[in-house]
């Protein structure tokens, strides 16, 4: 095979051929009629843990991101607006960067809040300089209080859910919610970025005992909404 | 403690000096008792762990029984993606692909995720002599890096550091290496974590090269994925304009369906959570967002080896959880720097003498720095049987035998220290086949006991150092039988 890499060495190809060569010699004990999806593999694991209605996941949701320190709030689709507004202004947020695709709906009670556009031109200084982002998400799992964010519509690129450091995701419920992993990975495209977020950043590396907020947001904000009235 | 593991002693020797540092004791002591307990929650929240952890360890084997096959189908796919595929067929090509990979960029400073398969090739080394900065960002590296220490966990390398020990690395040193912690610092985690925020936030801004190794990498779609907890992860994967990804051959697996399993294993094993903080894939490059150009060096430094070997291959299973360490009696006691390698505790026990081969002293004592209690076979999500390879590779150093080593087949000859025990266990079966010989011996050695030493002489000094020499009864067993119950008795 050829690399368009300009610093690959002549030796590159061989080394390939050198490893795939000793990965054969030393499977010398597997018959070679023997194909690759035939060696057994029982997937009897449990596709979700449970038995949930849709309102009970939302719940289980809601209770294990907040199990790591998410700060969780629910609300109706028409009352949105406000809780954005409000949650940015409680944070005191000046500047707020919003990716493309994010419902113009949900930005209309804003007042004092200097919207930043995710574009290419932004450089990662200027990003540190946005006190917060606004995004939705393209999944959600119940049972392990996790985010996923897919960078499309309404997502915006990897590093605007990183590097300000308040993060406000809203998750449209019942839709964009599962139950289990297993569920998950069937709605989610490899070939696009994945973020899977589970609360805000944190670190165990002092004693093994867990601290919230180091490189990542260190606020995390979920809001549920439209859920049903309750 | 300098940063290389060359010319360390056997496991024996560095065990004998760490088990005697009380405050490591304590502090290793604390940080596996606190995860072990978490551990078992998490684990506890799952009824199908067992299947999860039977089909963690399927998939592994399927992959590895035809490791060439999905090796080649996920060379297409990252290619296809965008991305360039690189293989080293050990530590000294991998540095310099790696190396010259960064000079072609221009940079000087690259910021690294934490990673086993760098530390394992030594690649920070290589970079330094090639004038190359590579920053540690994961806050445990970060510690041991600017302590000009070694890792001595998997997951948590500096675990054998505590709060003010940290504190105090963080005032004296990172001034020396970018933004000094700020004054007044207390030992707070809280606050040392803010520290290493502002002290690596502007290394992230200005990176252009970031250097990753990844826990899983998907054959069918190219995928790699990056589990982590701080966001530094994310900052390196996405923010620089060039990643370079190293990673263990043995990393693959073959579908994205296959990685539900270990989403769910590998975070509850490990850090004891339903889930780490971030977990990060990415298939290629992406236009406009991340990384527009992503080279992914493949790695064997052994692990062909070690798949060669039918009983050991099991080892490159592993998914680095450390869930081994933190359960492992010797391991708590000893610290991961006896170890002698980035792979610390129980699978590093295993892993290390096959990546690396039995010739040196370290590496063949490190198979022994085991009571064999089965509790890592027990927690591993992958089911690893690492007494039975333990066991296995015991055998290998003392009966020697057919080996590949970098990826030629050889003959080891049995390890000289060994000699005294192979003698002795030729004289057992000799005597064991010989009931005239072992009875007329037990009487002997019953009539003679209160004048047997407490310790060996000679070759078996070495043996009873560390043992209890066994009571002899003042009557054998054989003989106990045959006077309460041999022939002519009546019960």
């Amino acid at each position: 095979m050829s690399h368009p890499n300009p610093v690959s060495r002549p030796g590159g190809a061989s080394s390939r051929e050198r490893v795939l060569g000793r990965i054969r010699r030393a499977l010398a004990d597997v018959p070679r009629d023997e194909l690759p999806g035939s060696v057994p593999l029982d997937r009897d694991y449990l596709r979700v843990h449970g038995t949930r209605t849709p309102e009970q996941t939302a719940d289980l949701l809601a209770v294990h991101l907040a199990d790591y320190r998410a700060l969780v709030h629910r609300c109706p689709a028409d009352g949105l607006a406000e809780l954005i507004a409000t949650l940015l202004a409680e944070r005191g947020a000046r500047s707020a960067v919003v990716p493309d695709g994010l419902p113009d709906s949900w930005l209309t009670a804003l007042t004092g809040v200097e919207l930043v556009a995710d574009t290419l031109a932004l450089t990662a200084r200027e990003l540190d300089a946005v006190d917060s982002v606004v995004t939705g998400c393209a999944v959600a799992v119940a049972e392990t209080g996790t985010i996923v964010l897919d960078g499309s519509a309404g997502q915006g690129r990897r590093r605007i859910t990183l590097v300000p450091d308040h993060h406000i995701c809203v998750v449209l419920a019942p839709g964009q919610i599962v139950d289990s992993i297993p569920e998950a990975m069937e709605r989610l495209d490899p070939a696009r970025p994945l973020t899977w977020i589970s609360g805000p950043s944190a670190t165990s590396d002092i004693e093994l005992d867990r601290v919230e907020g180091v490189h990542g947001p260190r606020t995390l904000e979920v809001i549920l909404v439209g859920e049903p009235a309750r | 403690m300098s940063g290389t593991y060359l010319g360390m002693p056997a496991f024996p020797e560095a065990a004998a000096k760490s088990t005697q540092d009380t405050q490591l004791r304590g502090n290793l002591r604390h940080a596996t008792h606190t995860i072990r307990a978490k551990r078992a929650v998490a684990v506890a929240e799952l009824d199908d762990w067992p299947q999860l952890r039977a089909a963690g360890a399927a998939v592994k084997d399927r992959t590895l029984r035809h490791l060439d096959h999905y090796l080649e189908q996920l060379e297409t796919a990252v290619t296809a993606a965008g991305g360039v595929v690189h293989w080293a067929a050990d530590a000294a090509e991998a540095n310099r692909i790696v190396t010259d990979l960064v000079r072609a960029t221009g940079e000087t400073e690259v910021v690294k995720v934490k990673s086993m398969a760098t530390q394992e090739i030594g690649l920070n080394e290589a970079l330094a002599e090639a004038g190359i900065h590579a920053y540690e960002t994961d806050l445990a590296e970060l510690i041991v890096q600017l302590g000009d220490d070694l890792p001595s966990h998997i997951l948590v390398p500096a675990i054998h550091k505590n709060r003010s020990e940290i504190r105090d690395i963080f005032t004296e040193r990172m001034g020396d290496w970018g933004r000094a912690a700020p004054a007044g610092l207390s030992d707070e985690p809280a606050d040392l974590a803010d520290a290493a925020r502002l002290h690596l936030r502007e290394k992230f801004l200005r990176a252009k090269v970031a250097i990753s190794g990844a826990n899983f990498m998907v054959a069918e779609t190219g995928t790699l994925v990056v589990l982590e907890s701080e966001g530094n992860g994310r900052m390196c994967l996405t923010l620089p304009e060039t990643l370079i990804s190293v990673v263990g051959i043995e990393k693959t697996i073959p579908t994205w369906r296959d990685l539900e399993i270990y989403l769910q294993t590998l975070p509850r094993s490990s850090t004891a959570e339903r889930m780490n903080p971030y977990t990060s894939t990415w298939t290629g490059t992406t236009e406009g967002d991340g990384p527009q150009t992503f080279h992914l060096v493949l790695l064997d430094n052994g692990r062909t080896d070690t798949l060669a070997d039918t009983v050991g291959r099991q080892a490159l299973r592993c998914i680095r959880c450390s869930a081994c360490l933190n359960v492992c009696p010797v391991y708590e006691r000893a610290g991961g720097h006896a170890y002698g390698s980035a792979y610390p505790g129980p699978i590093g026990a295993i892993l290390t003498p096959q990546l690396r081969g039995t010739a040196s002293a370290l590496d063949a004592s490190l198979p022994y720095a085991s009571t064999l209690c089965g509790a890592c076979y027990e927690v591993c999500p992958v089911a690893i049987d690492i007494p039975e390879v333990l066991v296995h590779l015991r055998e290998r150093v003392v009966e020697g035998g057919a080996v590949t080593l970098r990826g030629t087949r050889a003959v080891i000859k049995p390890a000289k220290g060994h000699a005294a025990e192979r003698a002795a266990m030729r004289a057992a079966r000799w005597t064991l086949d010989h009931p005239a010989a072992l009875r007329a011996g037990q009487r002997l050695a019953a009539r003679t006991r209160r004048l047997h030493p407490a310790r060996l002489p000679g070759p078996g000094r070495a043996w009873s150092a560390t043992r209890e020499l066994p009571a002899v009864p003042a009557e054998s067993f054989r003989d106990w039988w045959q006077r309460t119950r041999g022939e002519g008795k009546n019960t």
